[in-house]
């Protein structure tokens, strides 16, 4: 590994001055489960490491009815799927978060970590997109917010400009009668990288006979974790039957276009696209039920 | 190299000192540094679990973590958590169910299980297999293993 | 007291080494700390086929902290001589060349340069600094294209040598062999079903989770020293010694505890480099491979394609069998395919079989020995021809390899007849056993359900030489010196025979395993020898010290040695009851009568490892959807002769399972175009973790091995032979469709159900 120096600004506006120093090609640590075993590989460089994890805003955890969910960027995955309350309120979030690598990976991992290394198989992504979930962004412009779906632009690349680093993440409250589900495609049983994942959201009509909205989005079959707003589209308004739920999963495998490597041919990712968006959304339907 | 910044912790109990470059990891300082040789480096990338210790109570892989980040921190390594003449029942039980052959990836496996234990004191053999499925063995097929810690439920 | 009246043998005492390796306190390689103590580096090779054309080092040796850089140019050049490592016999020419790539490199991943420095993060900067110019290759990687007349060529000065001849033919085989008896063409005509098919296997790791190393000091006087994890010391020692072109008496080897080796941890990669680097420094240097380096770097064991027909009568006797077997030996010759040629019909008594074996290099890293080395391949083959011939014929497959069972009497195809050995016991135990007999639903949860059965057999290499050197402290306990790496418990199963010999408990004896220059060669740990052959030398040193405590009994009660027997742990005078006393008793004493009383014996047995055979049943579950196989139950049946510490036995065995489960269901080298593996990490290896797996039930047979005195047949390597061929046979069961390509992953089972219409 090559050698860099090390920072822990306690504010966010010390944090954006340290990223933004020309002389420097710096990079924010939260759990760091990505970023040192990149820079170990020699698949990233850095001059400087800027922890946020003393950044009180990156380690806000806070939900509430009325206003949603809010998660600090360095927030470790065990500490969201250890609260009760949001645990219950937003299970297909846990879904993804507690199959984040190892229990050990999982006690440094961060949803904001994961989104910012923008892998297209990042598994909290897809569950991330579907629930609405919006990304809070300070730099030396002061703050804005994009919405997750918008937030990865390229295989590890984001709209993160220079200066700028994720805060938090925000998800609004479940709406009544939804539901929301993240399964993933691995050879194995854990410790995998998805060779699809796939996210819905639902909400489900008052006799919960038909889908009121759906939002579906796929990962590892594009550049990006994909959104599939076609899908979930297809599925408002629709009765709640396997065949409305199959032409939903059939619009998200033609939405995928993957590519073949040492985790699985593009054909069988689009394959698997399809059985897995019919067994999630099916998922989704079971828990607004619930 | 960078210039070397200095760390204060407390690992087993007691308070540790110690300089280390920004690079260094949390496992290359307690190997390297301070010869507690107990946390073993099997892949270095967080996959294998055979490096876990625990931090401010929560389970990681010190592969993956900065030595400068441990600054304030509380650490748990094997080395602290039973000597011959106190086992844990953990330890104990290993023993007693033939848990390890070669015995690399063990003292990362009982620190993942004493973790394990202290959050949740009677799992199920699923929420064991779950638990542990960051660690690696090659030698046991982990049969013997789950019993172990199964077997150390209540005694622990 | 345990079962045929043994006190010791059969017991489960907790292993000697238990509580250092459970509280962290155990020394590996790795953790060897020295003063002065230097970090090496390798630079690898990033081409599958290339000539080296030069290597600059001058701007590495310039980096701040650097000490030393060394290339193959650092190393004596050898001539071609073979040398016995114990589980493969290799070229020493080609592995100096393996150690550091001389002239060509010969595959991703090569060592080409090694480097010593303040640190390992400056050592790893250097690398990155040392210039090697390449002329880049074309290059192969598929046995079969390998063989083909136009591949690329690894070694343009090696001829095929065929059914012992060398030829003037330049190609990538580097033998062709062949074992034939009686007629396979009238054993097919006889024969009512006859079944041909192919098979396909890939290149695998033995993935055990230490990494290699080796901390090396080459002092003034130029005594070399290694300090190192490795499953045979006195092995690394001769390899030393001729790589370095050495006398053998300059070289100690400290075998420190081993984190796994499986066959991988014979052969040296680090070590004559670190030896190199400490020379050129006059520092002790440590070496340590990275996860990838690993993959990369070390010895899998091989790919390969295999022919198998074999061919039964109506009545369910088989009548013929031939085999078409080639292996890839990797970037040198040597592949297991001899091992797997013994193995492949050895379960079975066939009167006419002809058996075609070749080794083939290929532009990967050179194979190594991985638990029963060869055989899970062949029987990957033959147990899915026996599944489908059995099924043609109408009868269960276990009863089917019960008919045809060897036994004592029957003759392999390479030759050897089989002494007392438990294949059929172990085939009936399976097919008496409770899993075996109990129903399975054949569709769960939208999922399908099948079982299925495989047998395997391991030669168990005879015996060996090993050594053993005792004192005994006047407490009556023993130290016990030996040269086998303990790998997974044998300290516990040599003492315990020990023990059981003269009459003390298994606490008694403190074993140790200490370095070359202090105990008698032995040989490596591994071919399933050391709970046999150093078990043997064991009872042996019992039998020594039993001898030598009467002549001290003599001694102290003034009466003649031959008039004092040993029974039951206590030495008595004949004629006088008086006279009497327990080993511990008479260990307080006899130093007076002669000295401390110590003793060494080494032995080479004559008598044959025993031979394993194993019988496994699985059921699975097959998501159609996904391709996805997940394990609902299995039993291993195995004979053990006799099981020295059972849990360590089953131990063995649920080992050998699961990387036989891991080899089966995911783990592949997967290669690129460029002949790069794609996916050299735990991640995308994919090895069996906790959740994949349910536990694996054992069931322990107990056919004493003639040739030892407790009858213990080694138990370590058989298990890994049937899983892959026994989840096939599930898989068609649960599916209706046969697959003969490993592995059997999602991908693979998913496209085939479709193919197949399953």
């Amino acid at each position: 590994m090559h050698a860099f120096d090390y920072a822990t600004p306690e504010s966010v506006a010390d944090a954006v001055v340290m990223l933004s120093d020309p002389g420097k090609n710096a990079c924010v640590l939260a759990g760091g489960t990505d970023l040192i075993v990149q820079l170990r590989e020699n698949r990233r460089r850095t001059d400087l490491v800027v922890d946020v994890k003393k950044i009180a805003e990156l380690n806000a955890l806070s939900c509430d009815a009325a206003t949603g969910l809010t998660i600090g960027a360095a927030v470790p995955c065990y500490r969201i799927y250890g609260d009760g309350q949001i645990a219950a309120a937003y299970p297909g979030l846990m879904d993804a978060a507690r199959l984040v690598g190892g229990t050990g990976i999982q006690g440094r991992a961060s949803l904001g970590g994961n989104l910012c290394n923008a892998s297209p198989a990042g598994d909290t992504i897809p569950p991330m997109i579907v629930l609405g979930g919006e990304a809070e962004i300070a730099g030396p412009d002061g703050t804005r917010k994009v919405a997750v779906e918008d937030f990865c632009t390229a295989p590890g690349r984001t709209v993160l400009a220079d200066g700028e680093f994720l805060v938090s993440l925000h998800f609004p409250a479940p709406a009544p009668n939804s539901g929301a589900y993240y399964r993933r495609f691995i050879p194995r049983n854990e410790m995998d990288i998805a060779v699809v994942g796939v996210g819905a959201s639902v909400v489900l009509s008052g006799d919960k006979s038909s889908f009121v909205s759906a939002r579906i989005a796929v990962g590892a079959v594009a550049p990006t974790p994909l959104f599939v707003s076609a899908a979930g589209e297809a599925l408002a308004g629709e009765p709640v039957s396997d065949e409305t739920i199959q032409r939903a999963a059939d619009i998200a495998r033609d939405a995928a276009r993957p590519i073949s490597d040492m985790r699985g041919t593009a054909e069988y990712r689009k394959h698997l696209t399809s059985v897995l968006t019919r067994r999630v959304v099916q998922g989704a339907v079971q828990r607004a039920k619930e | 190299m960078s210039k070397k910044v200095h760390v204060q912790t407390n690992i087993n109990g007691e308070a540790v000192d110690f300089l280390c470059e920004p690079r260094n990891s949390l496992l290359e300082v307690l190997r390297d540094e301070l010869d507690l040789t107990g946390a073993k480096e099997g892949c270095n990338n967080g996959n294998c679990g055979a490096c876990n210790v625990v931090m401010d109570g929560r389970l990681v892989n010190s592969c993956c973590v900065l030595g400068v980040e441990a600054d304030g921190c509380e650490i748990t390594t094997i080395e602290g958590i039973g000597a011959a003449a106190n086992l844990h029942p953990l330890q104990q039980k290993f023993l007693e169910h033939a848990a390890l052959q070669c015995g690399i990836c063990t003292p990362g496996f009982i620190v993942s299980a004493k973790a394990l234990l202290d959050s949740n004191p009677n799992p199920s053999e699923d929420e064991v297999r779950y638990w542990l499925a960051g660690n690696l063995c090659r030698c046991t097929g982990y049969d013997k293993i789950v019993r172990a810690v199964l077997d150390a439920r209540n005694g622990a | 007291m345990s079962q045929n009246g043994h006190k010791v043998i059969g017991t489960r005492p907790i292993r000697h080494d238990g509580v250092d390796k459970v509280t962290g306190r155990a020394i590996y390689g790795a953790d060897i700390q020295l003063t002065g103590l230097l970090y090496g580096a390798i630079k690898r090779s990033p081409h599958p086929h290339a000539r080296i054309k030069s290597i600059d080092t001058s701007r590495a040796e310039a980096h701040p902290g650097v000490r030393a850089v060394v290339t193959a140019h650092d190393l004596p050049q050898i001539a071609d001589k073979l040398a016995d490592l114990g589980e493969a016999i290799v070229n020493l020419r080609d592995a100096s060349n393996n150690v550091l790539a001389y002239g060509k490199v010969l595959y991703k991943g090569h060592a080409v340069a090694g480097v010593a420095a303040v640190n390992l993060h400056v050592a790893q900067e250097a690398v990155e600094l040392i210039d090697v110019e390449y002329e880049p290759l074309p290059h192969v990687t598929g046995v079969l294209e390998a063989m083909e007349d136009g591949a690329p060529i690894l070694h343009e000065d090696m001829k095929t040598t065929s059914m012992g001849e060398e030829t003037d033919k330049v190609s990538n085989i580097a033998n062709h062999f062949q074992h034939k008896m009686g007629e396979p063409d009238d054993g097919f005509a006889e024969a009512d079903v006859v079944v041909e098919r192919e098979f396909t296997t890939q290149t695998v790791h033995q993935g055990y989770i230490e990494t290699h190393n080796a901390t090396a000091l080459w002092n003034e006087e130029g005594q070399l020293t290694i300090w190192t994890s490795t499953q045979g010391a006195f092995s690394v020692r001769d390899q030393m010694s001729e790589i370095l072109q050495m006398p053998i008496s300059k070289v100690k080897i400290v075998p420190l505890e081993i984190g796994g080796g499986f066959g991988g941890k014979i052969s040296v990669y680090l070590d004559p480099v670190a030896a190199l680097l400490s020379k050129k420094t006059g520092h002790p240097v440590k070496m340590t491979m990275t996860r990838d380096e690993v993959f990369e770097g070390t010895g899998p064991t091989p790919g390969s394609y295999l022919k198998v027909k074999m061919g039964a009568t109506n009545d369910g006797r088989l009548t013929a069998a031939t085999a078409y077997m080639a292996y890839e030996a990797g970037a040198y010759p040597g592949s297991p395919v001899g091992a797997g040629a013994g193995c492949i019909f050895t379960p079975y008594d066939i009167p006419n079989v002809q058996i075609d074996g070749y080794d083939v290099c290929v532009n990967k890293p050179k194979t190594n020995a991985y638990r029963a080395p060869g055989a899970t391949n062949a029987a990957f083959a033959t147990e899915t021809v026996v599944d489908e011939i059995s099924e043609k014929l109408g009868v269960d497959p276990l009863e089917f390899r019960v008919k045809n069972g060897a036994k004592e009497g029957t003759r392999r195809a390479d030759g050897p007849v089989h002494p007392v050995i438990g294949c059929i016991e172990t085939t009936e135990a399976a097919l008496n056993c409770e899993h075996y007999r109990s129903s399975l639903d054949k569709t769960a949860n939208g999922k399908v359900r099948g079982r299925g059965v495989a047998s395997g057999y391991w030669f168990n290499f005879n015996g060996g030489r090993s050594a053993i050197s005792v004192s005994i402290n006047p407490d009556g306990t023993i130290n016990m010196l030996e040269g086998s790496t303990d790998i997974g418990g044998s300290r516990a199963s040599i003492a315990m025979q020990l023990a059981e010999t003269i009459g003390l408990e298994a606490t008694d004896i403190k074993p140790y395993v200490v370095d070359t220059d202090s105990i008698g060669y032995t040989d490596v740990t591994g071919g399933s020898r050391t709970t046999f052959g150093t078990g043997y030398a064991a009872h042996a040193t019992g039998q020594a010290l039993i001898r030598e405590m009467k002549e001290r009994a003599s001694k102290l009660w003034d009466v003649p040695a031959d008039a004092i027997d040993f029974a039951d742990g206590v030495f008595s005078y004949r004629d006088d009851a008086e006279k009497r006393g327990t080993f511990k008793e008479l260990a307080s004493q006899a130093g007076d009568a002669g000295g401390p009383v110590v003793a060494q014996v080494s032995t080479n047995p004559d008598g044959s490892g025993g031979g394993a055979f194993a019988t496994h049943v699985v059921d699975v579950e097959v998501d159609r959807e996904t391709g996805k196989v997940d394990i609902l139950r299995y039993t291993a049946v195995q004979d053990a002769g006799t099981a020295i510490h059972p849990s360590y036995v089953e131990g063995q065995m649920q080992g050998g399972v699961v990387q036989g489960i891991g080899w089966g269901l995911n783990e592949e080298y997967i290669y690129n175009d460029a002949g790069s593996m794609t996916n050299a990490s735990f991640l995308d290896y994919r090895m069996p973790t906790t959740l994949d797996l349910p536990m694996i039930e054992t069931i322990i047979v107990e056919v004493p091995n003639e040739s030892h005195p407790y009858g213990v047949r080694g138990v370590g390597e058989v298990p890994i032979v049937p899983p892959p061929a026994a989840l096939a046979n599930a898989i068609y069961d649960a599916t209706g469709v046969r697959l003969r390509d490993l592995p059997m992953s999602p991908p693979r089972v998913q496209q085939a159900l479709a193919e197949n219409g399953g």
